[in-house]
């Protein structure tokens, strides 16, 4: 069973119909128990770092993720999700993140493309990984950001994308890892990557 | 390298969609969810619903209808029609939609831009700006028409003649509401810039000049608003062919373009169109 982390952010039954769609088990749910019982996780996240960060803080649920990453369970950062693994977030004001990664949040740079990033763009550079099975370089997600991860480890890396800099956007280290995309809207990309996620190796 | 857009627009009224492609081989035409979904086979990159009717007793049955689409659909989709509060917008997102698109709610009070920016985030937020050519000032004649006498009224409606002579330095947008009927005495250009200064996350403008023409989008109204913020435009109203498409994205500097005719009459697929726009230098998914 995947248990997607509910902290009161964001629509998160897109996320559950889409690990449906992929033959996954998953379960919405707030609750501490449930998601030490569940096999994996998901941790969701939409809108700004801090607010996203202090709900997590507030529901107690950061314990359950940072114990989960410790054990070694596997667990899937999404959009925000996946910042929140960093040190820290620089959107309104400094908030600090969950520290699984070395690195911080900030927002993209002045002068360059429109803010916020919005639509589909590709993954490049990709390390070799079970969560990118069969998903080449070039292949295209769906971004909704106004932040950037900087990544302080490059070892945290498994692929970049370009706009108007290059910046990394699927990271993992152990069990933990993530992406800056929303597979659950991406279409078949964003399930093949999913379905790597629920069943690696089986596909 | 981020792709340009292509949002084929759904107009659906009680959860039913009354303007949609004709496939042939739809068991229901009308059905959202089926719809929804040879959209997405096609490459469609996003959706929009537009809600034409949007009375208060269909709101149940769009919920239901957002539901239903997004439990079937894996791309981002866009709601709009009705949306007047906080709670409005949190019912539609809750059901699975990615977006609302706010249009005279937020001419009315632009601070549901920003309450619905700071409770869902700006991503979530698409402000709908319709817009038409006119001569003089906007909010000049917006005043002239709130006034409400049949005198002025009658002045009003000399004034606001819709400009046809093509654009000079001096054209000006004013923004409109009521399917192009009721002036708002805005500016287009400067509802834009404050909608991206309260929070929008993007801008979908439709000139209603141009809406319903086939005859292209209106470029210079495209451009000047796509000029005037730094968040995406999506350009609506006027598309009548594949070249059409190129010059809103190309020469218009849009994010993306809304269409619906051009596909709902099967002239063109999205997966042509976008070939036609790759072939032409565009990025395209």
């Amino acid at each position: 069973m995947i248990a997607i982390i509910d902290y009161g952010v964001g629509n998160l039954r897109s996320v559950e119909k889409a690990l449906e769609a992929v033959g996954a088990q998953a379960r919405i749910t707030n609750d501490a128990g449930a998601i030490r019982e569940a096999e994996r996780l998901v941790l969701p996240g939409v809108g700004a770092f801090g607010e996203c960060a202090r709900r997590l803080r507030e529901s107690g649920l950061d314990k359950s993720v940072l114990e989960a990453a410790e054990e070694g369970k596997p667990l899937l950062g999404l959009c925000v999700g996946l910042q929140l693994m960093f040190d820290e977030g620089h959107e309104f004001g400094q908030h600090e993140g969950l520290g699984i990664m070395r690195g911080r949040v900030v927002r993209f740079p002045e002068g360059g493309p429109r803010v916020p990033q919005i639509g589909w763009n590709q993954i490049e550079n990709r390390t070799p990984h079970p969560l990118l099975e069969g998903l080449a370089d070039g292949t295209y997600f769906y971004f909704v950001h106004s932040y950037y991860i900087e990544a302080d480890d490059a070892s945290d890396v498994l692929a970049l994308t370009e706009y108007g800099i290059r910046y990394p956007t699927v990271c993992a280290r152990g069990s933990v890892c993530g992406v800056q995309f929303h597979p659950e809207k991406s279409q078949d990309a964003g399930l093949r990557l999913l379905a790597n996620f629920a069943k690696p190796g089986k596909n | 390298m981020l792709a340009k857009r292509i949002i084929p627009c759904l107009d659906v009224d009680r959860g039913r969609v009354v303007k949609g492609i004709r496939f042939v081989d739809l068991i229901d035409a009308g059905d959202p969810v089926e719809q929804a979904r040879r959209y997405d086979r096609e490459g469609a990159d996003e959706l929009v619903f537009l809600d034409i009717i949007a009375s208060s007793d269909s709101r149940d049955i769009v919920r239901d209808m957002v539901r239903r689409v997004a439990d079937s659909v894996f791309i981002p989709f866009t709601v709009g029609g009705g949306i007047r509060t906080v709670e409005d917008m949190r019912a539609i997102l809750a059901s699975g939609a990615d977006k609302v698109s706010l249009n005279t709610a937020a001419i009315k009070d632009p601070t549901i831009i920003t309450e619905g920016a700071k409770a869902f985030g700006s991503q979530a937020i698409v402000v709908a700006i319709d817009a038409r050519r006119i001569q003089g000032d906007a909010e000049e004649q917006g005043r002239e028409r709130g006034r409400g006498d049949t005198e002025t009224r009658r002045r009003g409606e000399e004034i606001l003649t819709p400009d046809p002579r093509p654009p000079t330095p001096d054209t000006k947008w004013a923004v409109y509401t009521h399917g192009g009927r009721t002036p708002a005495g805005l500016d287009a250009i400067e509802w834009a810039r404050q909608a991206e200064r309260l929070g929008a996350g993007e801008i979908l403008l439709t000139s209603m000049d141009a809406d319903g023409t086939r005859d292209g989008y209106d470029i210079e109204l495209t451009r000047a608003i796509s000029e005037a913020v730094k968040i995406p435009v999506i350009a609506s109203g006027g598309a009548g062919s594949l070249d059409h498409l190129y010059e809103a994205l190309n020469d218009g500097k849009a994010s993306a373009v809304l269409a619906a005719s051009i596909f709902h009459f099967g002239e063109f697929t999205v997966g042509q169109a976008k070939d036609y726009l790759r072939a032409r230098g565009l990025p395209m998914r």
